[in-house]
């Protein structure tokens, strides 16, 4: 029998704080990239969607790990996503009841989710052979690595793309040329490609912070 | 000259390691080798070195670009002149084109030097030449109204995420002016889609492009004022003379792969021909070689397609290289209303085959001399 841990441990933390650095599920793992280009435009739908990918993560590792002695080996990728589905449509259908709107500019990538490649790596990766605690935990820490990364692409495609933050306007009405001023929107910061390009962009940022993330 | 070089040997003490400013070495070594042909000799084998360095092939290229920047200026003021209805002598027509051409110029070399300078001394290598033909390139395939923080942005874009990031020059996949184009042509498509250009202050008129596209062949200019570059569009491409002029130095000191050109220029006319064989529409059954006049083609074609680091490298995959470009504008022009000019995509989409064709055309060759081998082994 080993020690009791505590809930709080400092393994435990490690398990939230790990995914926000070394091993975030995005600029590491690189996992999650087909959401992270179509939802990022806007700053709100990014949160929304980091937020809901955070709450699946989460719970289903948790409900997997509480299974995992139960799941029958050959059949666990079906049972996995059973329980990702029902979360992934209780998320969906919270979405369309308090934010409708957002819940419309997602549109097909909250039911999406399911597929996203960081919640099966999660359960597979780690809530198999995890105590369900610990699992809840590393499901919420990647989760919102994930949405992190989002956010921070989305900051910079709707400020540059849009000229606002949440919709409000940042960039001055003056500014534009249609008011007489100098300054335009970057057409292609709306563009998927460039969520692809700001992604490089902060790996490469990532890796020339971390230095053990550089390959030998 | 003289003393220039004294200055120079004055300072260069204090860039030398241990010296007070060693941590700026490369960009002193940049302005050293811009300025002097640099002495230093080989210390061990081999001795031989060809004098065709990097600092004189671009010099070459930059040289071969003059006729271009020249027509280019004086043609600004032509557009504008004749627009207004003024009579100009040449002089001022080229004093107004000068004025509007020199700052994009200007902005295009100070961003670009600026970021490889920073780039070359973080990274710790010496500068070499590589954005002196791309800083001059870029203005030239730019509309002359382009606001100067774009072109700012632009080049700054095309240097780092097309050339940096792969490790500078020589390195990268695609040609870095293109990527600048492509990078205004996506964010400000407003400014830089191809159809219509600026010709006079706050007047735009259709290029022969948006006119040939529209279907409306008899308003075309006449070839020969298509030929001579009299006529609206990005500041270095219109007069097909003056890229000429530009492709024989190219192709006389073998800088530039003729193969490309020829293949490339066989490949417009072969499509070109074979639409006017199929007919349907006024634009598939215009004069093939309209093709070769109208738009960025042949400034792409010569200068850009022929870039030594992005084309393909072997030479059977030259030929390919430069076929595919030719024959996909024809196809984009035709058959893509969203895009008047075709030019810019399908060389960059070329840059990005260009490794491909290449591993295949080795393949190619590896299969061909075992067969051969095993011919010879079984007689």
């Amino acid at each position: 029998m080993s020690e009791k841990e505590p809930l709080f441990s400092a393994k435990n933390l490690k398990l939230f704080t790990d995914p926000f650095n070394a091993g975030n599920p995005i600029t590491v793992l690189v996992l999650g990239i087909c959401s992270a280009l179509a939802v990022t435009v806007k700053l709100q739908p990014a949160i929304v969607m980091g937020l809901s990918v955070t709450v699946v993560t989460g719970f289903s590792s948790f409900i997997i790990s509480l299974l995992r002695n139960t799941i029958p080996n050959r059949i666990r990728i079906i049972v996995q996503l059973v329980v990702v589905a029902a979360l992934v449509i209780l998320v969906d259908q919270l979405l369309k009841a308090y934010v409708y709107e957002v819940s419309k500019q997602l549109s097909v990538f909250v039911g999406l989710i399911i597929t996203n490649c960081i919640i099966m790596g999660r359960i597979e990766a780690f809530a198999l052979g995890n105590k369900p605690f610990p699992s809840l935990i590393d499901g919420f820490g990647n989760g919102a690595g994930y949405g992190m990364i989002l956010v921070i692409v989305a900051f910079f495609r709707e400020l540059l793309g849009s000229g606002s933050l949440f919709g409000i306007r940042i960039v001055p009405e003056s500014f534009y040329v249609s008011a007489g001023g100098f300054y335009e929107n970057n057409g292609m910061m709306v563009l998927p490609p460039a969520a692809l390009i700001l992604l490089g962009v902060i790996i490469w940022v990532h890796r020339s912070v971390n230095n053990k993330l550089l390959e030998k | 000259m003289k003393l220039l070089r004294k200055f120079l040997d004055k300072i260069k003490p204090s860039f030398e390691k241990g010296g007070r400013l060693s941590k700026f070495h490369s960009t002193f070594e940049g302005f050293e080798s811009f300025l002097f042909v640099p002495d230093t000799v080989t210390r061990q084998a081999c001795h031989i070195r060809d004098s065709m360095d990097m600092k004189r092939t671009m010099s070459v290229v930059v040289l071969a670009l003059v006729p271009c920047l020249l027509f280019g200026m004086w043609n600004v003021g032509f557009q504008h002149f004749r627009s207004t209805g003024e009579e100009q002598a040449l002089l001022a027509t080229f004093w107004f084109g000068f004025l509007k051409v020199l700052p994009i110029l200007l902005v295009s070399y100070i961003v670009g030097l600026g970021i490889e300078f920073a780039f070359a001394q973080v990274r710790g290598h010496e500068i070499n030449e590589g954005f002196l033909v791309t800083g001059m390139i870029i203005p030239l395939i730019m509309p002359v109204e382009v606001p100067l923080w774009m072109v700012a942005l632009a080049t700054a874009f095309a240097v780092i995420i097309g050339k940096e990031i792969f490790g500078g020059t020589g390195m990268n996949i695609w040609n870095p002016a293109l990527l600048a184009r492509a990078f205004v042509f996506f964010s400000y498509p407003t400014h830089i889609s191809g159809d219509k250009v600026w010709v006079a202050d706050g007047y735009s008129g259709a290029t022969p492009l948006s006119d040939a596209a529209a279907g409306l062949i008899q308003k075309l200019p006449s070839a020969c004022d298509m030929f001579f570059g009299f006529i609206p569009g990005s500041i270095g491409e219109t007069s097909k003379l003056a890229i000429l002029l530009g492709a024989a130095l190219l192709i006389f000191t073998g800088i530039a792969s003729w193969k490309i050109m020829f293949s490339g220029v066989a490949g417009t006319l072969g499509m070109a021909y074979l639409l006017n064989a199929v007919g349907g529409s006024p634009y598939m059954e215009m004069e093939p070689y309209y093709h070769l006049l109208m738009g960025g083609l042949a400034f792409g074609l010569v200068f850009m397609a022929t870039d030594p680091v992005s084309s393909a490298q072997t030479e059977t995959g030259k030929w390919i290289y430069g076929f595919m470009i030719g024959a996909l504008v024809v196809v984009i022009r035709v058959f893509n209303p969203a895009y008047p000019e075709g030019a810019m995509l399908v060389i960059l989409l070329m840059n990005t085959f260009a490794p491909l064709i290449d591993h295949y055309v080795v393949e190619a060759n590896i299969r061909r001399r075992t067969n051969r081998g095993r011919k010879l082994s079984k007689k």
